[in-house]
């Protein structure tokens, strides 16, 4: 299997990707990690006349705190979030979801900005974000802007991104100290996408959750923020009754596709005990 | 389409060759360097026999172009060797445990094992297996490899393995 043919072209500065992307227009891609983009070149699903690597671009890579957020340059690996004292101790959930990404190999060259920015429904990253209330930097021919990852998906694979802008890094929120947090994710064997996923971020106060915050993976066109099943375990010790209330609020707003990993029915059930089960680690968790 | 020079390092030489912007690494070291060591299995990133190592990383070769490695620094299995020509642990231990049947597997696994030993010189068994969980092989279930691996391992760290291969 041999890609179609193609333009290579590797910047090295952001604003040059940004003028190649605009100029080049559609035939243009940009080339991050590549282990969503060269298998689809692969199998002719995917014929850019152009690619632009930004494997040379300094700028996009790297991990830093800027006051209460941690901003990661989009063309962070996951392995490199995997070796990051930082994201393991401010925000571990992002350490253990990166974790049951892929395989090594992938993690190795697999980008923290391909994932959130693809729009691909199977991919961990963008409900994390979302539960984790991070950011998008979007750098273009008309200038910068944020976009919060909320705000960023619009159907499978089509996000906010226009034309000629990259994504060029994710800020995350700090999480409270003390904080919970779990993801919960079905799979049939290492390296697929999920069956169906939740993440959860709460904080505990006096044996009751207080904030809680939870995202859905690959149970809709896009992801999802389950905004009320949160509000079904807030205020609550997430007993019995309170589990089945938020597993039952999550799998009203799934709409999953049918597919190899099972039908609609069986997917949005084992999505809500993805659910039920983020909910009780992230309460066992948090201090 | 035009093809671009890339010059590389591939264990330990300098190598360069013309290639088009869409030719697979692995298609690189395989047809243009004639190191047939690194298969090709599934050629959809899933398979892993053509794992090789750049820079420090196990990369699948058919899923990164050969314009990409220009200035890399490249080990393939055919590196594994210790400088003397002899077996390195890792491939006596292969070996020894019998770490593999057919064979089509065995240079993605070694490689991708050196890297895992490299970063982690005494893994769990648990370790091992998440380490090696982007390699597929479909003879050996994989008890003997996880055995190899543990071979080398402690043959590194100047312990002797005292298990028997399954």
């Amino acid at each position: 299997m041999i890609p179609g043919s193609f333009s290579y072209h590797r910047p090295a500065s952001v604003a040059d990707a940004v003028k190649l992307l605009s100029d080049l227009g559609e035939d243009a891609r940009p080339l991050a990690g590549g282990h969503s983009l060269v298998p689809m070149m692969k199998l002719r699903l995917a014929t850019p006349a152009h690619l632009v690597d930004l494997h040379g671009i300094a700028a996009l890579k790297g991990i830093r705190r800027d006051g209460s957020n941690l901003v990661i340059g989009a063309m962070t690996t996951q392995h490199e979030l995997l070796a990051s004292g930082d994201v393991a101790t401010t925000m571990p959930i992002l350490h253990e979801a990166a974790l049951l990404i892929a395989d090594p190999q992938v993690r190795y060259r697999g980008t923290i900005g391909g994932n959130v920015a693809n729009g691909d429904p199977g991919n961990d990253m963008p409900a994390l974000m979302m539960t984790l209330g991070a950011s998008y930097r979007l750098e273009g021919p008309g200038g910068t802007r944020d976009v919060a990852a909320a705000d960023f998906y619009q159907g499978a694979y089509f996000t906010a991104l226009e034309p000629g802008e990259i994504l060029t890094s994710v800020s995350v929120p700090v999480p409270a100290a003390g904080h919970g947090y779990a993801y919960e994710k079905l799979k049939r064997k290492v390296g697929d996408y999920a069956t169906a996923a939740a993440a959860v971020v709460l904080t505990m106060s006096g044996g009751k959750v207080a904030t809680c915050s939870i995202g859905l993976t690959n149970v809709h066109e896009t992801p999802l923020l389950a905004v009320d099943a949160a509000k079904a375990a807030i205020g609550t010790s997430l007993d019995a009754a309170t589990l089945k209330k938020a597993a039952a609020a999550a799998e009203a707003i799934m709409a999953p596709a049918a597919d190899a990993r099972g039908p609609v029915e069986y997917r949005k059930h084992v999505g809500g005990i993805m659910v039920a089960r983020a909910l009780q680690r992230a309460a066992a968790v948090a201090k | 389409m035009a093809k671009t020079h890339v010059t590389m390092k591939v264990n330990g030489a300098e190598v360069e060759g013309l290639v088009e912007p869409r030719t697979l690494l692995v298609h690189f070291i395989r047809e243009n360097l004639g190191m047939t060591g690194t298969h090709i299995g599934c050629e959809t990133t899933h398979c892993g026999a053509c794992t090789v190592d750049i820079d420090g990383m196990s990369v699948k070769s058919c899923t990164m172009f050969a314009v990409q490695a220009q200035g890399s620094d490249i080990t393939t299995v055919e590196g594994m060797a210790n400088a003397d020509g002899t077996l390195s642990a890792l491939q006596e231990g292969f070996r020894m445990m019998h770490g593999l049947q057919c064979g089509f597997c065995t240079p993605g696994m070694i490689v991708r094992a050196h890297r895992l030993l490299k970063e982690n010189p005494a893994p769990s068994e648990q370790e091992i297996r998440m380490g090696i969980s982007g390699n597929i092989c479909r003879c050996t279930g994989y008890q003997n490899i996880v055995k190899a691996i543990q071979y080398a391992s402690a043959k590194i760290s100047g312990v002797e393995f005292r298990e028997a291969a399954e």
